[in-house]
Protein backbone atom coordinates (compact mmCIF):
# COMPACT_ATOMS: atom_id res chain seq x y z
CA UNK A 1 0.00 0.00 0.00
CA UNK A 2 1.49 3.06 -1.67
CA UNK A 3 0.37 6.79 0.00
CA UNK A 4 -0.22 8.79 -3.26
CA UNK A 5 2.79 11.04 -3.81
CA UNK A 6 2.69 14.05 -0.90
CA UNK A 7 5.34 16.27 -2.31
CA UNK A 8 5.75 19.30 -0.21
CA UNK A 9 4.36 21.80 -2.89
CA UNK A 10 1.17 20.39 -2.11
CA UNK A 11 1.44 20.87 1.48
CA UNK A 12 -0.12 24.34 3.20
CA UNK A 13 0.71 24.93 7.02
CA UNK A 14 -1.57 27.62 9.02
CA UNK A 15 -3.31 28.42 6.28
CA UNK A 16 -5.81 31.36 6.34
CA UNK A 17 -9.16 30.08 4.91
CA UNK A 18 -12.31 32.26 5.37
CA UNK A 19 -15.02 29.31 4.75
CA UNK A 20 -14.90 25.69 3.69
CA UNK A 21 -14.89 26.48 0.04
CA UNK A 22 -12.03 28.40 0.79
CA UNK A 23 -10.53 25.82 2.92
CA UNK A 24 -10.97 23.19 -0.60
CA UNK A 25 -9.49 25.68 -2.46
CA UNK A 26 -6.01 25.50 -0.96
CA UNK A 27 -6.32 21.92 -1.07
CA UNK A 28 -7.03 21.78 -4.95
CA UNK A 29 -4.48 24.69 -5.71
CA UNK A 30 -2.20 22.53 -3.46
CA UNK A 31 -3.11 19.56 -5.89
CA UNK A 32 -2.37 21.66 -9.36
CA UNK A 33 1.16 22.72 -8.20
CA UNK A 34 2.00 19.04 -7.25
CA UNK A 35 1.09 18.49 -11.45
CA UNK A 36 -1.37 16.00 -10.16
CA UNK A 37 -4.47 18.23 -11.15
CA UNK A 38 -5.59 21.20 -13.18
CA UNK A 39 -6.81 24.42 -11.15
CA UNK A 40 -10.25 23.19 -12.12
CA UNK A 41 -10.35 20.07 -9.34
CA UNK A 42 -10.86 22.53 -6.70
CA UNK A 43 -14.60 23.43 -8.37
CA UNK A 44 -15.29 20.04 -8.79
CA UNK A 45 -14.26 19.37 -5.01
CA UNK A 46 -16.12 21.62 -3.95
CA UNK A 47 -19.80 20.79 -5.85
CA UNK A 48 -19.35 17.31 -4.63
CA UNK A 49 -20.11 18.86 -0.92
CA UNK A 50 -22.46 21.03 -2.32
CA UNK A 51 -24.14 18.53 -4.00
CA UNK A 52 -24.04 15.67 -1.76
CA UNK A 53 -23.16 17.18 1.70
CA UNK A 54 -20.64 17.88 4.41
CA UNK A 55 -20.03 14.33 4.26
CA UNK A 56 -15.96 14.07 3.39
CA UNK A 57 -15.23 15.31 7.29
CA UNK A 58 -14.79 11.67 7.63
CA UNK A 59 -13.58 12.49 11.44
CA UNK A 60 -13.41 14.90 13.88
CA UNK A 61 -11.58 17.82 12.72
CA UNK A 62 -10.39 16.30 9.14
CA UNK A 63 -11.81 16.74 5.37
CA UNK A 64 -11.00 14.11 2.64
CA UNK A 65 -11.93 16.55 -0.34
CA UNK A 66 -11.95 14.49 -3.50
CA UNK A 67 -13.73 14.46 -6.63
CA UNK A 68 -14.35 11.72 -9.53
CA UNK A 69 -11.17 10.83 -11.76
CA UNK A 70 -11.90 12.52 -15.12
CA UNK A 71 -10.11 15.70 -17.28
CA UNK A 72 -9.00 17.64 -13.90
CA UNK A 73 -7.04 14.75 -12.22
CA UNK A 74 -3.49 14.42 -14.30
CA UNK A 75 -1.36 12.20 -12.03
CA UNK A 76 -2.69 10.39 -8.71
CA UNK A 77 -2.01 12.65 -5.67
CA UNK A 78 -2.34 14.02 -1.93
CA UNK A 79 -2.60 17.24 -0.47
CA UNK A 80 -2.29 18.49 2.61
CA UNK A 81 -4.04 22.21 3.99
CA UNK A 82 -4.09 23.05 7.98
CA UNK A 83 -5.66 25.78 9.10
CA UNK A 84 -4.17 28.85 11.02
CA UNK A 85 -8.04 28.97 12.62
CA UNK A 86 -10.54 25.91 11.70
CA UNK A 87 -13.81 26.32 9.47
CA UNK A 88 -16.55 24.38 10.13
CA UNK A 89 -18.46 22.67 7.03
CA UNK A 90 -22.06 21.83 8.51
CA UNK A 91 -21.51 18.22 9.56
CA UNK A 92 -23.46 16.97 12.74
CA UNK A 93 -20.51 15.24 14.67
CA UNK A 94 -17.02 16.47 13.29
CA UNK A 95 -16.99 20.10 12.54
CA UNK A 96 -14.65 22.19 12.90
CA UNK A 97 -12.26 21.44 10.80
CA UNK A 98 -8.63 21.71 10.62
CA UNK A 99 -6.85 19.52 8.31
CA UNK A 100 -7.87 19.54 4.87
CA UNK A 101 -6.19 16.24 2.62
CA UNK A 102 -7.07 17.22 -0.82
CA UNK A 103 -7.00 13.48 -2.88
CA UNK A 104 -6.81 13.06 -6.46
CA UNK A 105 -7.16 9.81 -8.64
CA UNK A 106 -6.25 8.68 -11.88
CA UNK A 107 -8.92 5.69 -12.01
CA UNK A 108 -11.31 4.41 -9.52
CA UNK A 109 -10.34 0.57 -9.62
CA UNK A 110 -6.46 1.76 -8.40
CA UNK A 111 -7.50 4.07 -5.86
CA UNK A 112 -8.00 1.40 -3.16
CA UNK A 113 -4.37 1.04 -2.43
CA UNK A 114 -4.08 4.69 -2.46
CA UNK A 115 -7.01 5.46 0.36
CA UNK A 116 -5.52 1.94 2.29
CA UNK A 117 -2.94 3.83 2.47
CA UNK A 118 -4.49 7.08 4.03
CA UNK A 119 -6.07 5.15 6.58
CA UNK A 120 -3.35 3.24 7.97
CA UNK A 121 -1.99 6.66 8.51
CA UNK A 122 -5.12 8.17 10.16
CA UNK A 123 -6.16 4.94 12.22
CA UNK A 124 -3.59 5.95 14.34
CA UNK A 125 -5.85 8.29 16.45
CA UNK A 126 -2.93 10.82 17.15
CA UNK A 127 -2.38 11.62 13.22
CA UNK A 128 -5.20 14.42 12.93
CA UNK A 129 -3.74 16.53 15.80
CA UNK A 130 -0.09 15.55 15.16
CA UNK A 131 -1.03 17.23 11.68
CA UNK A 132 -2.96 20.18 12.71
CA UNK A 133 -0.15 21.51 14.94
CA UNK A 134 2.97 20.43 12.67
CA UNK A 135 4.99 23.61 11.80
CA UNK A 136 6.54 22.23 8.60
CA UNK A 137 6.17 20.38 5.72
CA UNK A 138 8.36 17.83 6.61
CA UNK A 139 6.99 17.06 9.55
CA UNK A 140 3.77 16.50 7.39
CA UNK A 141 5.25 14.40 5.20
CA UNK A 142 6.82 12.79 8.70
CA UNK A 143 3.52 11.74 10.05
CA UNK A 144 2.06 10.65 6.97
CA UNK A 145 4.90 8.33 6.12
CA UNK A 146 5.10 10.13 2.83
CA UNK A 147 8.13 9.62 0.36
CA UNK A 148 9.32 12.43 -0.63
CA UNK A 149 9.02 13.25 -4.95
CA UNK B 1 -22.68 -11.77 3.34
CA UNK B 2 -22.15 -8.63 1.37
CA UNK B 3 -21.73 -4.96 2.40
CA UNK B 4 -21.71 -1.79 0.48
CA UNK B 5 -19.80 1.50 1.47
CA UNK B 6 -21.57 4.54 -0.23
CA UNK B 7 -20.54 8.12 -0.56
CA UNK B 8 -20.75 10.85 -3.35
CA UNK B 9 -18.07 9.72 -5.67
CA UNK B 10 -17.51 6.11 -4.69
CA UNK B 11 -14.04 7.12 -4.48
CA UNK B 12 -12.54 8.45 -1.13
CA UNK B 13 -14.44 8.09 1.86
CA UNK B 14 -16.35 5.10 0.87
CA UNK B 15 -12.83 3.80 -0.24
CA UNK B 16 -11.51 4.66 3.28
CA UNK B 17 -15.17 3.15 4.65
CA UNK B 18 -14.19 -0.36 2.81
CA UNK B 19 -10.84 -0.81 3.36
CA UNK B 20 -11.52 -0.19 7.71
CA UNK B 21 -14.66 -2.37 7.62
CA UNK B 22 -12.72 -5.12 6.35
CA UNK B 23 -10.24 -5.08 8.94
CA UNK B 24 -13.03 -5.15 11.43
CA UNK B 25 -14.72 -8.08 9.65
CA UNK B 26 -11.43 -9.98 9.62
CA UNK B 27 -11.25 -9.05 13.67
CA UNK B 28 -14.54 -10.21 14.06
CA UNK B 29 -14.19 -13.72 11.76
CA UNK B 30 -16.99 -12.51 9.44
CA UNK B 31 -16.91 -13.65 6.12
CA UNK B 32 -18.09 -10.77 3.44
CA UNK B 33 -17.30 -8.90 0.74
CA UNK B 34 -17.30 -5.19 0.92
CA UNK B 35 -17.92 -3.01 -2.34
CA UNK B 36 -17.17 0.55 -2.61
CA UNK B 37 -19.90 2.60 -4.59
CA UNK B 38 -21.15 5.80 -5.59
CA UNK B 39 -24.91 6.89 -4.52
CA UNK B 40 -26.14 6.87 -8.04
CA UNK B 41 -25.84 3.43 -8.20
CA UNK B 42 -26.94 2.30 -4.87
CA UNK B 43 -29.75 0.63 -5.92
CA UNK B 44 -27.90 -1.92 -7.65
CA UNK B 45 -24.73 -2.18 -5.93
CA UNK B 46 -26.78 -2.63 -3.18
CA UNK B 47 -30.20 -4.50 -3.74
CA UNK B 48 -28.63 -8.02 -2.50
CA UNK B 49 -26.11 -6.33 0.24
CA UNK B 50 -27.33 -7.28 4.00
CA UNK B 51 -25.37 -4.05 5.58
CA UNK B 52 -24.76 -0.48 3.55
CA UNK B 53 -22.43 1.89 5.31
CA UNK B 54 -22.61 5.56 5.10
CA UNK B 55 -22.48 9.10 6.19
CA UNK B 56 -25.54 10.92 7.35
CA UNK B 57 -26.10 12.96 4.63
CA UNK B 58 -27.01 9.68 2.62
CA UNK B 59 -29.07 8.05 4.45
CA UNK B 60 -32.21 9.66 2.82
CA UNK B 61 -31.35 8.82 -0.71
CA UNK B 62 -30.40 5.80 -0.03
CA UNK B 63 -34.15 5.77 0.57
CA UNK B 64 -36.17 2.00 1.26
CA UNK B 65 -33.86 -1.00 1.18
CA UNK B 66 -33.32 -4.43 2.56
CA UNK B 67 -30.14 -3.62 3.90
CA UNK B 68 -29.26 -2.35 7.43
CA UNK B 69 -28.37 1.19 6.62
CA UNK B 70 -25.23 2.10 9.55
CA UNK B 71 -24.36 5.65 9.29
CA UNK B 72 -20.58 6.18 10.56
CA UNK B 73 -19.25 8.96 12.23
CA UNK B 74 -15.24 8.68 12.55
CA UNK B 75 -14.58 6.51 9.23
CA UNK B 76 -11.20 5.36 11.15
CA UNK B 77 -12.53 4.47 14.15
CA UNK B 78 -12.34 0.44 13.75
CA UNK B 79 -14.43 1.02 17.46
CA UNK B 80 -17.46 2.62 16.23
CA UNK B 81 -17.08 0.51 13.35
CA UNK B 82 -16.83 -3.02 14.65
CA UNK B 83 -19.58 -1.91 17.45
CA UNK B 84 -21.90 -1.09 14.62
CA UNK B 85 -21.44 -4.21 12.47
CA UNK B 86 -21.26 -6.38 15.57
CA UNK B 87 -24.55 -4.78 16.38
CA UNK B 88 -25.55 -4.94 12.41
CA UNK B 89 -24.71 -8.82 12.30
CA UNK B 90 -26.43 -9.54 15.43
Amino acid sequence: MTLPPLPESAIVIAAEAADWRAAVTLAGEALARSGAARVGYSGEMIRMIEEHGPYVVIAPGLALAHARPGPEVLADGLSIVTLAEPVDFGHPYNDPVSVVLGLAVRTSSEHLAAVAAVANVFNDSSAIADLAAATSADEVQRIMGAVEV
Amino acid sequence: MKIVTICGAGIGSSGILKVNAERVLRKLGVEATVIAADIASVKQVAADAQVILTSNEFVEAIGKTNASVIVIENYFDTAELSTKLEGALG
